[in-house]
């Protein structure tokens, strides 16, 4: 076969990259935190609390800005459960998963979790309202079940008080 | 006279209503025009009473509680302000049996100050240990703290003032002292209450370590699933600093010693020390192999003391009172007080500071109450999720390290976590595979691997085709776990499945519950 038969296709466009908004918090991340010593979580956590998530596409930049490669900065993003990549809903549920929640009945709370919001661990619901993820202990074991709304723990927690939680941060759009 | 009200400003407390138990006293009182001073202590860390308002009397500190929003009215109808009768009145704080019978003395602020209040801090004997210590020399500092007796309260129990010796006998430009808050084990929440509920004790008991052994840089690595605490903590850093107590000049002395939080991010395994430092150099939290020990080249390579939060905040107190005073307290070679935490199915879950030697059933009877639900308890779980499940025939096993460890258990960061008669046993050992086998920083490769098939094995084991060749397999796994892996993670996970199987085989021969 000929040369001139194959087809001539375009150079492939170089990837858009993070948008605007989104690449000038990276940016705000690192240039207040990557003078520190081991910055790599601080601007990582930086980056999430003000995206809700570290965007793949900000991984060449913060490469970039503290210096590794970007394989480092994967394979740290990747490691911890904390780090998400993918964007959550307007509110994050984290549901207590270990022993002393098991000794008070969250493998029955987990359950209705997943059957109220029809979801499953690290999705989020149609509505955007809210993300559903695991924990593994917040410290609330005398209280138990325990889970996290944002950064507010709540104990003792039964359907009806889940409900009740699910219904106000679902109505806060 | 203005009335002085406490409503616990804790996370714990906070789960249960404190918040708006605390916004509808201000209303109330507010509405019937009295004057109220609205005071936010710690938590007493007497849970199953929170939230726990409590009024201040010539008669001392008056409880109530469980006290719930709309309780509030018929409160302020009661005079509870005077200290008025009600169904929630408790009597004095401090005479509630559940704290009269612990030997508060690492948490003897804790519910009674505001947490971060420096005066309060003060007023409670703050700062005297630090005072002392910056009296003596570096080498006087170690002895006195290894002649407490004291012993790592994170779960390794290794002798505090060692540690110390060997970090300050390692000459270097640039120690650190870490503090390793990453209180992962469920049942415990002694940390947690430490730094958001009497704060300077750790900030107090980390300038001590950094004089003891020369270090002018210190980190506490703060778990991120304790937001709270880790604002808290925070603030009392910036407030210490303003105060001069740390910083550039610590105390006035002329010695730097600067603090610094950090959060981690949801990874288990950063509990342990190495892993520890890795994530705080900013890296993947994989175990390192020791030697080198921490001590002597630990974080970015230079000699670093790692301890935990309990251990750090008790430092100030044997400063203060003496080695003599805290070694007298305790039992055997465990030496000192142990915060307990009392969680799972007890009536009463809480914190429980006693010298060591109290029997487990003394502590889930006596303290817990029994079960929350009513039903017989069947397993307790100590030492959190590396930690074995013990029988009801073990309860009158006395909680010292020796002794756990004499019955293959451990004590660890001191959880202490109560099942009734309704838990499947074999799906508590199946959880401890699958939390291995989420929680594994993937170094060795029995943990990595063999976690993953644990899983298996159970469900194949429950599935009962082949019972004593899996069960054969499944210990077989075990041993090489144990064996096999660097740090407690791997080496330790296999002790609930291989309890659970010696204890409780009949529930690996039923199918799941």
């Amino acid at each position: 076969m000929s040369s001139a038969a194959l087809p001539i296709r375009p150079m492939p466009l170089k990837a858009p990259g993070l948008p605007p908004a989104q690449r000038q918090a990276v940016q705000a991340a690192l240039a207040r935190l990557q003078d520190l010593p081991g910055a790599l979580l601080p601007v990582l956590h930086a980056v999430q609390e003000a995206l809700g998530y570290v965007p793949p596409d900000a991984v060449p930049l913060i490469a970039h800005g503290l210096n590794l490669s970007r394989a480092e900065v994967h394979g740290v993003i990747s490691f911890y459960h904390h780090f998400r990549t993918r964007p959550v809903g307007r509110h994050v549920l984290r549901l207590c998963r270990a022993e002393a929640c098991q000794a008070r009945g969250a493998a029955a709370l987990e359950a209705h979790a997943r059957a109220r919001l029809g979801i499953d661990f690290h999705d989020t619901t149609a509505d955007g309202a809210l993300t559903l993820e695991p924990a593994y202990c917040l410290g609330n074991c005398a209280l138990s079940p325990a889970l996290l709304l944002d950064e507010e723990l709540h104990g003792r927690v039964d359907a009806a008080a889940f409900d009740a939680l699910v219904d106000a941060a679902r109505s806060d759009a | 006279m203005t009335a002085v009200v406490y409503v616990p400003a804790d996370a714990a407390a906070a789960s249960v209503g404190a918040e708006r138990v605390a916004a509808a006293i201000a209303r109330e009182a507010a509405a019937r025009g009295l004057a109220l001073t609205l005071k936010r202590n710690g938590s007493r860390a007497l849970f199953w009473l929170e939230p726990l308002v409590e009024v201040v009397t010539p008669h001392g500190r008056l409880g109530y509680g469980p006290v719930r929003e709309a309780d509030v009215p018929g409160l302020f109808d009661a005079g509870f302000l005077d200290g008025g009768a009600h169904a929630l009145r408790l009597g004095p704080v401090e005479d509630l049996p559940y704290l009269r019978r612990q030997q508060r003395l690492t948490y003897a602020r804790l519910g009674v100050t505001e947490p971060l209040e420096l005066a309060d801090y003060a007023a409670h004997g703050g700062w005297r240990g630090l005072e002392r210590a910056l009296a003596m020399a570096s080498a006087d500092i170690v002895r006195e703290v290894t002649e407490s007796g004291l012993r790592g309260r994170g779960g390794a129990a290794f002798p505090t003032g060692i540690k110390w010796k060997t970090c300050a006998d390692t000459p270097a430009a640039q120690k650190y002292v870490v503090c390793n808050a990453d209180e992962g084990d469920s049942g415990t929440f002694a940390d947690r209450l430490t730094l958001e509920g009497d704060p300077y004790s750790l900030i107090e008991g980390m300038a001590i370590a950094a004089l003891a052994v020369g270090a002018t840089r210190g980190y506490v690595y703060i778990r991120s699933e304790y937001p709270r605490a880790f604002r808290v903590f925070s603030e009392a850093i910036d407030r210490a600093a303003a105060a001069g107590w740390i910083g550039a000049d610590v105390a006035g002395s002329g010695r730097a010693f600067h603090l610094e939080a950090r959060l981690g991010a949801g990874a288990y395994i950063c509990g342990e020390e190495t892993s520890l430092l890795e994530s705080l150099e900013g890296k993947r939290g994989q175990v390192r192999v020791k030697p080198p020990l921490p001590a002597i080249a630990g974080l970015f390579g230079q000699p670093t003391i790692v301890n935990n939060v309990v251990t750090l905040a008790t430092v100030p107190i044997v400063l203060d009172r003496g080695a003599a005073f805290y070694r007298d307290v305790g039992f055997g070679r465990s030496r000192g007080t142990q915060p307990l935490q009392l969680a799972g199915n007890l009536k009463h879950g809480g914190l429980v500071e006693v010298g060591f030697g109290l029997s487990l059933r003394e502590a889930l009877y006596e303290f817990g109450g029994g079960s929350a639900s009513g039903r017989p308890l069947r397993a307790v779980q100590v030492g959190g999720p590396l930690g074995a499940y013990l029988p009801a025939s073990a309860f009158d096993t006395p909680i010292d390290y020796e002794a756990f460890a004499a019955i293959g258990g451990m004590l660890g960061h001191g959880g202490i976590v109560a099942f009734d008669d309704s838990v499947d046993m074999a799906a508590q050992a199946r959880y401890a595979m699958e939390f291995c086998a989420l929680e594994s920083c993937g170094k060795c490769t029995p943990c990595r691997i063999g976690s993953t098939r644990g899983v298996e094995v159970i469900d194949r084991l429950r599935a009962g085709a082949a019972r004593e060749a899996d069960t054969a397999l499944l210990r077989e796994l075990c041993d090489t776990m144990v064996q096999g892996s660097l740090c407690a993670l791997g080496g330790m996970a296999p002790f609930p499945v291989l309890s659970a199987l010696d204890h409780f085989a009949e529930d690996f021969a039923r199918p799941p519950r």
